[in-house]
C-alpha cells in the first residue's frame, strides 16, 4: 500500500512540476506560445481519439471469429485504415499546423534585443531604433503589445534561447545570428532557460523575463540608457583594486567589456547568477568569493582572499548600481 | 484517355520504370531544398508565390501519377489467381507493376508533403 502511494506521488509530482505560470508553454503570456499550446491541445485530442479508435478496432479484431472477413475485404481494410485514412489525417494536420508555424513578421521600427549565450550567462543588448545599444545581462524586459526582434547568437558553444511562456526555442550558434520575433501580451514576471546542453552549469543558466506595459517599459529603457550612479566608496575601491573592471563593464565607471556580464544596472536585477539566486547582499558577497560553489565550471575566478566585510562592501556597492 | 490507358497497358514495367516515382520524389526533394537556399541567399527573401516551384511540383506529380497509372494497368493483367510468386515472366511483371504502383502512391503523397511547407511558410528565417 505504501509502495503504491509512493509510486502515485512520484508520478503525480512529475506532472505537477508542469503546473506553473512563470515557465510553461501551457501558461502563455505571448502570442506564439499561445499558438503552440493551441496546436498541442489539438494534437493531443486528435491523438487520443485515434488511439481510442485503434483500441476499439483491436478489441473487435481479437473478438471476431476467424474467417469472418474474406481476403478481399481484409485488403480493403488495410488499404483504408493503413494507407488512405492516415495519409489524409496527416495531410490535414500539416495543412492546419503550417500557418501557425509561420514566423511573425518584423518591422524596422521594432525594438531589437541581441542576446548571446555564454557559459553560463546571457549577454543582452537592447538596440532601440536610432539610439545606441544598452548593455545588460541575465534579465530581459520586453514591452507588451509590441513585436520585439531577438537576434540570437552564441559566444562560446551552442546554447538555446527558450522562454516557454513567450515562444518556441531557438538555437544560439557561435558565428551565426538567428532571428526570433515575438509579441508578449500579458505583463508579468516569467522565466527563460537554456535549452541546449552547454556545459557543467547548463541547468543553472536561466534568466528572468519581465513583460511590462509599453509606457512603463519605455521609461525603464530610458533609465537603463543612463550611466550608473555608484555610491559606496569602499566598494568602488575594492572593485578597482581587485581588477573586477577587467571583465565587467559599468557605464560611467569603466569601459564596456566583452568578457563578463555588464554590471551597469546590476542592482535593479531581481536575480543573481543567471536566474539562480535571489538578489540579496549575502548572496552577492558569497558568489563573489566562491562563484564555483553556485555554478560549477563558471569562468569567473574565486576571490577567497576577500574578507567577509570586504565582500559585503563590494556586494553593497554592486547592489547600489540601479 | 481510353486510348492512352490502352497504350499504357502495352508498356512493359521493368526495374527501371520501378524507380521512376521514388527518383522523381528525390529530385523534387532536392529541388525544394535548393530552391529555398538559392532564393534566400540570392534575393534575401522569399518570392510571394514561387511559381516555378509550383510548376515543378505539378510536373513531378504528373510523372508519378503517370507511372502509377501504367503500373496499375499492368498489375491488372488477366491470368491465374494470386499469389504471384512464381519465377515466370507474367508473375515478375505483376510483382514489378504492383510494387511500382505502391511506390507511386508513396512518392505522390511525399511530394505533396514536401511542397506544402515550401509554399505555405515562405520565410527565410
Amino acid at each position: 500500500m505504501r509502495g503504491k502511494s509512493s509510486a502515485i506521488s512520484i508520478l503525480t509530482a512529475g506532472f505537477l512540476a508542469g503546473c506553473n505560470t512563470h515557465q510553461s508553454t501551457l501558461a502563455p503570456f505571448g502570442a506564439d506560445a499561445a499558438d503552440i499550446r493551441h496546436l498541442f491541445i489539438m494534437m493531443l485530442v486528435g491523438a487520443v481519439l485515434i488511439a481510442g479508435g485503434v483500441a476499439l478496432l483491436m478489441r473487435h479484431a481479437v473478438r471476431a471469429p476467424e474467417g469472418s472477413i474474406d481476403h478481399r475485404k481484409g485488403m480493403r481494410i488495410v488499404l483504408w485504415l493503413g494507407g488512405i485514412i492516415p495519409t489524409v489525417v496527416l495531410l490535414g494536420l500539416l495543412a492546419y499546423s503550417l500557418p501557425y508555424m509561420k514566423p511573425r513578421p518584423a518591422s524596422p521600427a521594432d525594438l531589437t534585443i541581441a542576446v548571446d549565450g555564454e557559459q553560463f550567462w546571457w549577454r543582452v543588448a537592447y538596440a532601440p531604433p536610432g539610439r545606441p545599444p544598452i548593455l545588460s545581462a541575465n534579465e530581459i524586459r520586453i514591452p507588451t503589445g509590441r513585436t520585439v526582434a531577438f537576434r540570437l547568437s552564441g559566444g562560446d558553444v551552442v546554447h538555446s534561447f527558450w522562454i516557454p511562456g513567450l515562444a518556441g526555442k531557438m538555437d544560439m550558434i557561435p558565428g551565426r545570428i538567428n532571428s526570433l520575433v515575438v509579441r508578449a501580451d500579458k505583463p508579468g514576471r516569467y522565466r527563460g532557460q537554456c535549452a541546449e546542453f552547454c556545459g557543467l552549469s547548463h541547468a543553472l543558466m536561466a534568466f528572468d523575463v519581465i513583460a511590462m506595459p509599453p509606457a512603463a517599459f519605455d521609461a525603464w529603457l530610458a533609465e537603463q540608457a543612463r550611466p550608473a550612479r555608484p555610491g559606496d566608496a569602499a566598494g568602488a575601491r575594492l572593485f578597482a583594486e581587485n581588477g573586477c573592471g577587467g571583465c565587467h563593464g559599468i557605464a560611467g565607471v569603466n569601459a564596456p567589456s566583452r568578457i563578463g556580464p555588464d554590471l551597469t544596472h546590476f542592482g535593479s536585477r531581481r536575480t543573481l547568477a543567471a536566474g539562480i539566486l535571489p538578489m540579496t547582499e549575502a548572496n552577492v558577497a558569497a558568489f563573489i568569493r566562491h562563484p564555483e560553489k553556485t555554478k560549477p565550471g563558471v569562468r569567473m575566478p574565486s576571490f577567497p582572499q576577500l574578507s567577509d566585510d570586504e565582500a559585503i562592501a563590494l556586494a553593497r556597492y554592486l547592489q547600489g548600481l540601479k | 484517355m481510353k486510348r492512352w490507358l490502352k497504350g499504357a497497358h502495352r508498356l512493359r514495367v521493368t526495374l527501371w520504370t520501378l524507380i521512376v516515382p521514388p527518383t522523381t520524389w528525390a529530385v523534387h526533394f532536392l529541388f525544394s531544398y535548393l530552391w529555398v537556399a538559392i532564393s534566400c541567399e540570392r534575393i534575401g527573401r522569399w518570392a510571394l508565390f514561387p511559381t516555378a516551384f509550383a510548376i515543378g511540383t505539378v510536373v513531378a506529380l504528373i510523372v508519378i501519377l503517370a507511372s502509377g497509372v501504367i503500373a496499375w494497368q499492368q498489375s491488372r493483367t488477366p491470368g491465374d489467381p494470386p499469389p504471384h510468386n512464381e519465377g515466370t515472366d507474367i508473375d515478375r511483371l505483376r510483382f514489378l507493376a504492383y510494387s511500382t504502383m505502391l511506390l507511386a502512391g508513396l512518392s505522390f503523397v511525399a511530394v505533396i508533403f514536401t511542397a506544402m511547407p515550401v509554399l505555405m511558410l515562405g520565410d527565410c528565417r
